[in-house]
C-alpha cells in the first residue's frame, strides 16, 4: 500500500545502498553496463528455470539416442536444446536406477546447474543442507519426504564452479503413452536435484 | 510443474547477482575464483546474500577496483539522495545533498 504514508521519507536499507554504491563505481569505470545487468537479472529471475531441465529429462525418457548422448556428453546434449552456460561450466547427467539414487549438493557455496534449473532454492544454499547431505544423506532425504528402499544406494555429487550435475530421475510407471510435454510436467525441480521424485500421473 | 519461489527476496539481491555475473562476463574474475570467494564469505556469514555482497566487495578490493572506504562513502551519498527524493520518484545520486557528485 504505497499511499498509506504520503509524507514518508525515502529510506534505502544499508545493503541496498552498498550495492548501488558498487554499481555506481563499476559503471563509472566502464566495467558494467546497467542495461546488461538488468538483462542478466531478468533472464535468471524469470526466463531460466527448472522447466528447462524438465524438458531435458522428458526427452531422455522418450529418446534413447538423446539419453545416450546426455550420458556421454551432457554439456553438448543440453546445449543442443538451447541451454548453454554463461560460466563455461561443464554439465554431467547422473541417472537414477533401482540400485543407485543420486543427489546433488555444493558443499563449498552454491554451485548449481543454472542453465537447466535456474537459481537454487533457499534450502540448497543453507549450511545445514550443504553439510548434512554428505554425512547422512538418507536422513536428509527422509526430511524431504523421500524414503528410498534399503536396496537403493545413495550417491552424493558435490558440484563445483566447473562441473554441475543434473539428476535424471527414473521415469514413473504408468506414463507409457504420455508425450514429452506431458512428461515434462511431471518432472519436479527436487527430482532433478535428487531430493524428490517426479510426480505420478493423476 | 509448479513455479518455484522467486530466487531473490529483495531487489538488491538481484542487483548484486547481476553485477557479479556481468563482471565475470567482462573477465574481471573467473568463476572458480568467484566460487572460492563466496565459499569463504559463507564461512563468515551464513546469511547468503550478505555473504555474496561481502565476497564481491572483497574480490573488487583485492583487484584495486573498489576500495571499502569508497563504497561506504558512496553508499552514504545514495542514502542522502534517497532522503532528498520525493516519495514515488526514482532515486538519483545527483539528488544527494553533498554536491560531491
Amino acid at each position: 500500500m504505497p499511499h498509506d504514508h504520503p509524507d514518508h521519507d525515502n529510506h534505502l536499507d544499508p545493503m541496498d545502498a552498498r550495492v548501488r554504491a558498487l554499481e555506481t563505481i563499476l559503471t563509472r569505470k566502464g566495467l558494467v553496463d546497467p542495461a546488461a545487468v538488468d538483462e542478466i537479472i531478468e533472464t535468471y529471475a524469470h526466463k531460466v528455470g527448472p522447466q528447462n531441465g524438465a524438458r531435458v529429462v522428458a526427452r531422455a525418457w522418450t529418446d534413447p539416442d538423446f539419453a545416450a548422448w546426455l550420458r556421454e556428453d551432457a554439456t553438448a546434449a543440453i546445449a543442443s536444446m538451447g541451454y548453454t552456460g554463461r560460466q563455461g561450466e561443464h554439465m554431467e547427467a547422473v541417472f537414477n536406477t533401482p540400485e543407485q539414487h543420486n543427489v546433488v549438493v555444493c558443499t563449498l557455496c552454491s554451485c548449481y546447474p543454472w542453465t537447466v534449473l535456474g537459481l537454487p532454492p533457499v534450502w540448497y544454499k543453507s549450511p545445514a543442507y550443504r553439510s548434512r547431505v554428505v554425512i547422512e544423506p538418507r536422513a536428509v532425504l527422509a526430511e524431504f519426504g523421500l524414503h528410498l528402499p534399503e536396496s537403493t544406494g545413495v550417491r552424493v555429487w558435490d558440484s563445483t564452479a566447473e562441473l554441475r550435475y543434473l539428476v535424471v530421475p527414473m521415469r514413473p510407471e504408468g506414463t507409457e503413452g504420455l508425450s514429452p510435454e506431458a512428461l515434462a510436467d511431471l518432472v519436479t525441480r527436487e527430482s532433478m536435484i535428487g531430493t524428490g521424485q517426479p510426480q505420478v500421473p493423476a | 510443474m509448479r513455479t518455484p519461489e522467486a530466487p531473490f527476496d529483495a531487489p538488491w539481491q538481484a542487483q548484486v547477482f547481476g553485477l557479479t555475473v556481468a563482471l565475470h562476463e567482462q573477465g574481471v574474475f573467473d568463476w572458480p575464483t568467484w566460487a572460492q570467494a563466496l565459499g569463504a564469505a559463507l564461512r563468515e556469514d551464513d546469511r547468503y546474500w550478505q555473504a555474496w555482497l561481502s565476497a564481491l566487495e572483497a574480490l573488487l578490493s583485492a583487484r584495486g577496483i573498489a576500495e571499502p572506504g569508497q563504497i561506504i562513502d558512496l553508499a552514504h551519498q545514495w542514502q542522502d539522495a534517497a532522503h532528498a527524493t520525493p516519495h514515488g520518484q526514482p532515486i538519483r545520486l545527483e539528488n544527494a545533498g553533498h554536491g560531491a557528485v
